[in-house]
């Protein structure tokens, strides 16, 4: 990384992330003035041009690509439309120990003068919870299932390659030939789709307007310097900034600029889980660079630095925070973009290209939390991909993981996509499978397999709140078989399903109603054609994805249900019950007994890994193939992101012996230390469940550095990862870090502020995770070698 | 020799993702038996041929179950006694107090496997083998270290053969010629353990004549099999120059001389098993050999135009 890298990358990292009320204040000024005037899609891409047009614009000292979501780096800006914070709130985020962020007073004074006088019961977040059911409510905090959609709008969206053929002018003569086909005198949604499509038109040109400030601001900055190369600099800044969005890129370092207004725009508008994402970066990038390589206007080391200078942007961009309770215990900056390098194209020919193996010297010399990246390794994708990947992970960030490329397709196709759009998918967020650019695949929320055994083991009533919130499957000492246990499970597992589903259609709907997005509409296939919002069923893919949580810890309470009340009688319903409701005070006996004596997944076990997969299948059949209310199916994912530990701590101790209020398994890893035989294992045991049935699973692993060391160590871990793609597996993540260094961390945080780890399905600081999160993942099986 | 009469060997550990013991992903198979009794030993509970009781103190939540199981009476909590058995004499090693003990603080090392059963191990991790070029290694105790294991283990190796896997045997080479002969056609690879050249040292810290040992390993290499010659460095041991020098002059009389030699470095896991195992350690306070003396234990072989890679994988 040379100087100008370094400097930036320094900057990046040593800012406090800070919070900063401008966009309330624009986005209040515009709704006091204009609501009511204008049809929602039309107000919303007005308030998108509102804000263009008048937040704080900043071009930084060394800075090649341009443009940030708040007025200055690692200022995020909020969304009171969708979720209005409080005072306290605010002071809460200013105040907390971890992951907190700098609320200025002037920031507090805009929440408590303008910005909550407008939008308290204003917010989506304000008016969509008295909709809900009753039922709804008490199951939402017994925490048998979150909601993704309380706090941030429908995500989980990656960009395409049309980004790098067309510019926004393209878009726009599309939608006016889409608005030019209406009819008007059969087609009784012509009016809707005539205020969508007007809509997307003024979002092109907010978009557009908001590069040309930056090319105004440039050149005024050129005017003002005066060294020669960094005018220079400022002047190609402007001409960039003058050309993309608004026409197709023409060169790299265009295609770079015009992803960022891009994603910026896509951030602006809306909240959207997982910000915005580029996909196949190396793909995409691929023609620009070989063909000006060839020219002589590019070479590898310039290409390199504007790589770096544009992936430390994402870097600048801490999540926006939440509210409510989750601001006194959520923890991460991290905003999920994930780059996709390898894997393959279109036609099904492998895409791993030079800026493939560039941008996995990008990832290793710039070491920051964001963005998320991941290879896609297909079995066409050359060893040496994996390898020089391997090289990268094995220096313990965490960064960057491993997806089965060719997995990833198989999901996608049973889902019903095209085998082109299928290869051009990919990954977002943590692990979840998606079309890039064609899809909307909104996660909805965890869903806690461990707490519905736990309600079913009471009949349905849940001792942590005290209420009925499943129905009465029947008293668990009444059961005579371990099957009538299983399909009482399986029972309060379809209501709860049901009961979320009903949730998610009234949330799913207030966001089509209420807070379009025809920004990101109209870069994300079919919108235009259809004449529909990215929100509302305008994709030509509309998923919507459950996540199952504890898999690993379930299966364990089954299979120690399965041995020890039934097939062995080593102790009675009626007695694991009591001990369970005492935490097993006094009960240390059984609690070994449970946990020593009983099979556990992850060591491939058939005995254990059948009932692994049995509750699977359940689940999956609770779930796959609903209708959306969006016009698409819902299907699973088995991924916990930290959940795992909210919702191990609204749990009570469970029949594997796991005392209550601890961490339930996390992903499809097993149970925390219960994996004793190894990697090879673990990975059969995980390969046990199908994955081409989900939408992504994840698996955590953790190795020491030494277990890595040398040509073998690289090695190994590519025989590890090709055979656990082989059996068709979904994901693995390395941890690559020893116990020694971790508790160094956590005593002293001062000197270990740049340790990143592996935590599920993203990477973090070590420091910044709560103490229960560090505690959790230094007790994960250490694999060691003998 | 009859297979059939030996259809089963005591197996004291299946370790999977083995990744030192031969080439790619393995599967190491510890057999228990070894006729050895090597003063550095790292598996003790291996040289006996039977099972054992493995006790484990700070597991132990002195919940008496063991007390009341067992059937002659000899079991007892490990506060009580850090020894474990109150007499060990009558312990018949039922397994009884290890299948009952809720935290596994009493354990039974070594099963009774037959082939058939010792495949299905083996089999599992057979998508990591293909995908490695690794296999199975049949190590110890001493997989010749018996007649009895001898037999087992040919039948073992024939069905590994069947199935296309990698087969390694490491043995310390303690067996009748024979035996190595019948052996050498069905093994792919062999891990063979030089450890004193002088025999009489060997007498003393091995517990037999190493001259049987060395006659095998010529058999071998006249056979054209595929060898690795591992030499643990015991410090003060067997570390010499003078032992070095004569290993290595050995290594370069045999017919293919470039076979690697493996240094493998004293380490002291051994001695905290010793403690969970009923019988002392001889070694106390041995330090692992440092990285000087591993360079110099390495000169001659190097001088002798051998390959010598140290036990972290080194070259």
């Amino acid at each position: 990384m040379n100087e100008r890298v370094r400097r930036l990358r320094e900057q990046s990292v040593q800012a406090r992330p800070r919070i900063s009320a401008e966009r309330a204040q624009l986005l209040t000024q515009f709704y006091r003035a204009n609501e009511g005037k204008h049809s929602v899609p039309v107000l919303r891409a007005m308030a998108f041009r509102y804000l263009c047009e008048h937040k704080t614009i900043y071009i930084g000292e060394e800075e090649l690509i341009v443009g940030e979501r708040g007025p200055q780096p690692s200022v995020t800006p909020t969304f009171p439309e969708l979720t209005c914070h409080s005072i306290e709130d605010l002071q809460i985020l200013n105040s907390r120990e971890k992951t907190s962020y700098g609320v200025p007073p002037e920031a507090i004074n805009a929440y408590r003068d303008e910005v909550i006088p407008y939008w308290r019961g204003r917010s989506i977040r304000d008016r969509v919870f008295p909709l809900l059911p009753d039922s709804w409510h008490d199951a939402y905090e017994a925490g048998v299932f979150t909601e993704f959609m309380e706090q941030r709008a429908p995500g989980h969206t990656v960009a395409d390659g049309k980004l790098y053929t067309k510019g926004l002018v393209d878009f726009q003569r599309e939608i006016s030939e889409s608005l030019s086909c209406l009819d008007y005198l059969n087609d009784t949604e012509a009016f809707e789709k005539r205020e969508q499509l007007t809509a997307m038109t003024i979002a092109a040109d907010a978009a557009i307007l908001f590069a040309k400030r930056h090319a105004v601001l440039a050149r005024e900055l050129a005017e003002q310097s005066t060294d020669p190369t960094r005018k220079a600099e400022l002047e190609r800044i402007a001409t960039v900034c003058d050309h993309v969005p608004e026409n197709a890129p023409r060169n790299f370092y265009e295609a770079l600029q015009a992803y960022w207004f891009y994603h910026l725009g896509v951030i602006t508008e809306l909240n959207g889980w997982d910000s915005f994402n580029p996909g196949h970066l190396d793909h995409h990038l691929w023609p620009f660079y070989q063909r000006e390589l060839a020219s002589g206007t590019l070479d590898r080391d310039s290409a390199k630095e504007l790589l770096e200078c544009w992936w430390v942007k994402f870097n600048n961009h801490p999540a926006p925070p939440k509210v409510g309770v989750t601001a006194a215990e959520s923890g991460t900056y991290t905003d999920f973009a994930n780059i996709n390098l390898g894997g393959i194209r279109r036609d099904g020919s492998d895409a791993v290209n030079d800026v493939s193996y560039l941008l996995l010297e990008v990832i290793d010399e710039m070491h920051v939390l964001q963005p998320s990246n991941n290879i896609q390794l297909s079995r066409k994708n050359p060893d040496r991909f994996v390898k020089a990947a391997a090289k990268v992970i094995r220096k313990g960030y965490g960064f960057p993981s491993v997806f089965n490329a060719d997995g990833v397709v198989e999901q996608l196709l049973r889902q019903g996509k095209s085998v082109e759009d299928a290869r051009e998918g990919g990954t977002s967020g943590c692990v979840e499978s998606g079309a890039f650019g064609k899809e909307a695949y909104v996660l909805t929320g965890y869903f806690n397999l461990v707490k519905i055994l736990e309600l079913t083991l009471h009949n349905g009533f849940d001792p942590r709140t005290k209420k009925q919130l499943g129905p009465t499957t029947g008293d668990p000492r009444s059961f005579t078989t371990f099957d009538e246990l299983f399909s009482a499970w399986q029972q309060q597992v379809d209501h709860f399903a049901e009961l979320k589903l009903k949730g998610n259609y009234i949330f799913e709907q207030m966001y089509a109603r209420n807070a379009p997005a025809p920004f990101l509409s109209v870069i994300t296939d079919d919108c235009i054609r259809k004449g529909k919002d990215y929100n509302a069923g305008g994709a030509r893919y509309n998923t919507s994805y459950i996540q199952g949580v504890g898999i690993g810890s379930l299966s364990d309470c089954f299979a120690a249900i399965d041995m020890h009340v039934y097939q062995n009688q080593t102790v009675s319903m009626d007695e694991l019950l009591a001990q369970l409701s005492r935490d097993f005070d006094g009960g240390e006996k059984l609690r070994q007994t449970l946990l020593n004596k009983t099979p556990k997944y992850g060591n491939d076990c058939d005995e254990v890994d059948r009932i692994m997969v049995r509750c699977f299948d359940a689940f999956f059949q609770s779930i796959d193939g609903r209708p959306n209310s969006r016009g698409g199916e819902y299907h699973i994912d088995m991924l916990p992101t930290t959940c795992h530990v909210y919702f191990g701590a609204v749990t009570g101790a469970s029949p594997d012996g796991r005392r209550a209020g601890m961490p339930l398994s996390e992903g499809i890893s097993p149970v925390q230390g219960a994996d004793r035989i190894g990697p090879t294992a673990v990975f059969k045991s995980a390969a046990k469940m199908d994955h081409v049935k989900t939408g992504g699973t994840l698996l955590n692993m953790k190795f020491s550095p030494d277990l890595l060391k040398g040509d073998q160590g690289i090695e190994h871990m590519t025989h590890l990862i090709r055979s656990y793609f082989k059996m068709d597996s979904h994901h693995v993540q390395f941890n690559v870090v020893d116990v020694e260094l971790l508790r160094k961390a956590q005593a002293n945080p001062e000197s270990h502020r740049d340790l990143i780890v592996r935590v599920a399905g993203y990477s973090d600081y070590f420091c910044d995770l709560s103490k229960a999160l560090q505690d959790e993942i230094i007790a994960r099986t250490e694999h060691e070698s003998f | 020799m009859n297979n059939a009469n030996v259809a089963s060997a005591i197996v004291f550990n299946i370790q999977r993702y083995s990744i030192h013991d031969g080439p790619g992903i393995r599967t190491t198979i510890f057999m228990k038996g070894c006729p050895l009794d090597c003063w550095w030993c790292h598996n003790p509970e291996s040289r006996d041929r039977k099972a054992a009781i493995f006790m484990f103190a700070d597991r132990c939540i002195g919940c008496e179950t063991c007390l009341k199981v067992c059937p002659e009476d000899v079991a007892e909590p490990l506060d009580w006694n850090p020894a474990g058995l109150a007499d060990p004499l009558k312990c018949t090693l039922c397994g009884t107090c290890a299948d009952q003990c809720p935290t596994d603080a009493r354990t039974i090392v070594g099963n009774a496997y037959d082939v058939d059963a010792l495949m299905r191990e083996i089999d599992k991790d057979q998508v990591f083998y293909d995908e490695s070029g690794g296999g199975v290694t049949f190590s110890g105790g001493d997989p010749l270290g018996s007649r009895q294991n001898a037999a087992f283990l040919i039948s073992c190796l024939q069905a590994c053969g069947e199935r296309g896997y990698h087969r390694a045997v490491d043995t310390a080479g303690f067996t009748t010629s024979q035996t190595i002969q019948a052996v050498a056609p069905l093994t792919d690879l062999f891990l063979y353990d030089l450890k004193l050249l002088d025999d009489e040292r060997h007498r003393k810290y091995v517990g037999v004549s190493n001259q049987t040992i060395l006659d095998n390993l010529r058999v071998l290499s006249d056979l054209d099999a595929n060898i690795w010659i591992r030499v643990p460095l015991i410090p003060g041991i067997n570390d010499d120059q003078a032992n070095m020098e004569a290993t290595a002059d050995f290594v370069a009389s045999l017919d293919r001389p470039s076979y690697p030699v493996y240094l493998l470095p004293y380490h002291r896991i051994g001695s905290d098993k010793h403690r969970h195992f009923k019988e002392g350690y001889r070694l106390k306070d041995l330090d692992p050999p440092s990285k000087e003396q591993i360079v110099r234990a390495a000169e001659p072989f190097l001088a002798r135009n051998l390959k010598v890679i140290d036990g972290n994988g080194d070259e």
